[in-house]
């Protein structure tokens, strides 16, 4: 796996664990990678990793059958979902707007470009 | 797991390399010490090893002293020095040997070890590289499951394949009431393995700290340019302005680069001291 340079390992592989549920290689009620497992897989010590499944454990994203291992949640798509929301609303947002301030874009113009683009993308 | 109080040493009474050093590692997680050449490093490493004596202070490794060399200890402590050495016999012959040594040792387990590593499990010892006799070794120190295991240069003399395969070893075989201890100065090889960072410098520990506390203390970032305001510890100039490590006010998670966490902790010792203070 390639890291990016900025974020703290954790929740790179955070958003890794998120993808393999979203694309549902890893579906709700099968157990997923262990933490030593995943730690192999992608060169990583298993304490990071290991603070990587608590965190989406907070989330109610994935959970601990003692004993037996780490599930993906029922309502793990709806829960992934709306942490990205936040997290972009949060993180990525304020960089799109400072661009836009910077470079003098208006919302209408965004406006028109968002509809051109799901037009040619998703429909 | 280990513990260093007031430890002074030297390799001659008159000039002493550590003076009062103090150093306390809990078991769990592997560790990276850092250092440029000639910090102290492998002494420091021999000394928890016991194959060197403290002029004064204690060592304690695994609830045992080093130094006293009991076989309750040494069955518990593998070390794998930086200049290996491997007799000219055969690979079960080895095992055959060096195995009882060890009552944790698991032959299985080495094995894998060995073909995860890609060493032909029918060849002789003599018969190896220096590579391949290296991965021998650092399969054989994993499979011992010893509680403590120390790596001088571990990745020395590897090629660019068998780091990968070394990082995914190595993070297979930490346990709870394990300890490892990879020393290097090739930081990049030890990237998202070791979760405790000790830096030595001059003969002193600059840094004793989990990856977690360092990266909620600094953060790492990019900036175009460099003020007064932004509360930065280093600067190094890069492709897009200058990387900095800044003093982490808003709690922000970012990802700690080594080799920036290094330079910053040996160019700016008291700015960085002040800070884990």
């Amino acid at each position: 796996m390639d890291f990016q340079d900025k974020r703290a390992i954790y929740l790179q592989i955070a958003d890794y664990v998120c993808d393999k549920i979203l694309l549902a290689q890893w579906p709700p009620g099968i157990r997923i990678l262990s933490v030593r497992d995943l730690g192999v897989e992608l060169e990583v010590n298993p304490n990071t990793v290991m603070r990587t499944y608590d965190f989406l454990q907070q989330k109610g994203i994935i959970y601990n059958k003692r004993g037996i291992g780490y599930f993906a949640a029922d309502d793990a798509d709806d829960r992934i979902k709306s942490y990205r929301r936040e997290q972009f609303l949060e993180t990525e947002l304020p960089h799109f707007f400072r661009n836009l301030y910077l470079l003098n874009i208006s919302l209408e113009e965004i406006e028109e470009r968002f509809k051109a683009f799901i037009e040619v993308e998703f429909k | 797991m280990i513990n260093i109080k007031n430890l002074t040493f030297g390799y001659s009474p008159k000039k002493t390399m550590f003076r009062n050093l103090n150093l306390s590692l809990p078991a769990g997680n592997i560790y990276g010490l850092l250092g440029k050449n000639g910090a102290g490093k492998s002494s420091l490493l021999r000394l928890m090893g016991g194959m060197l004596y403290p002029i004064a202070g204690t060592v304690e490794v695994a609830g045992h002293t080093p130094r006293k060399r009991e076989p309750a200890f040494l069955q518990e402590m593998y070390f794998i020095p930086e200049e290996i050495y491997l007799p000219t016999v055969s690979l079960n012959r080895y095992i055959d040997t060096m195995g009882p040594f060890y009552p944790k040792f698991n032959e299985s387990q080495f094995r894998k070890y060995l073909t995860e590593f890609d060493v032909p499990a029918d060849q002789k010892l003599t018969a190896m590289s220096y590579g391949q006799k290296k991965k021998v070794i650092i399969s054989f120190g994993l499979a011992t499951n010893t509680r403590v295991l120390i790596m001088d240069e571990p990745t020395n003399g590897l090629d660019i394949p068998s780091k990968s395969q070394f990082r995914k070893v190595v993070a297979s075989a930490l346990a709870s009431d394990r300890l490892m201890l990879i020393s290097t100065h090739q930081v990049r090889d030890l990237d998202n393995l070791i979760d405790g960072v000790i830096i030595i410098d001059e003969s002193e520990i600059l840094m004793n700290h989990s990856l977690t506390d360092i990266s909620d203390r600094l953060m790492f970032n990019t900036l175009s340019q460099v003020t007064e305001s932004d509360r930065v510890l280093y600067a190094e100039p890069s492709l897009r302005g200058y990387s900095v490590i800044q003093e982490n006010r808003e709690q922000e998670d970012s990802r700690v680069d080594l080799e920036r966490l290094f330079n910053a902790v040996v160019t700016n010792r008291e700015g960085i001291k002040n800070l884990f203070h």
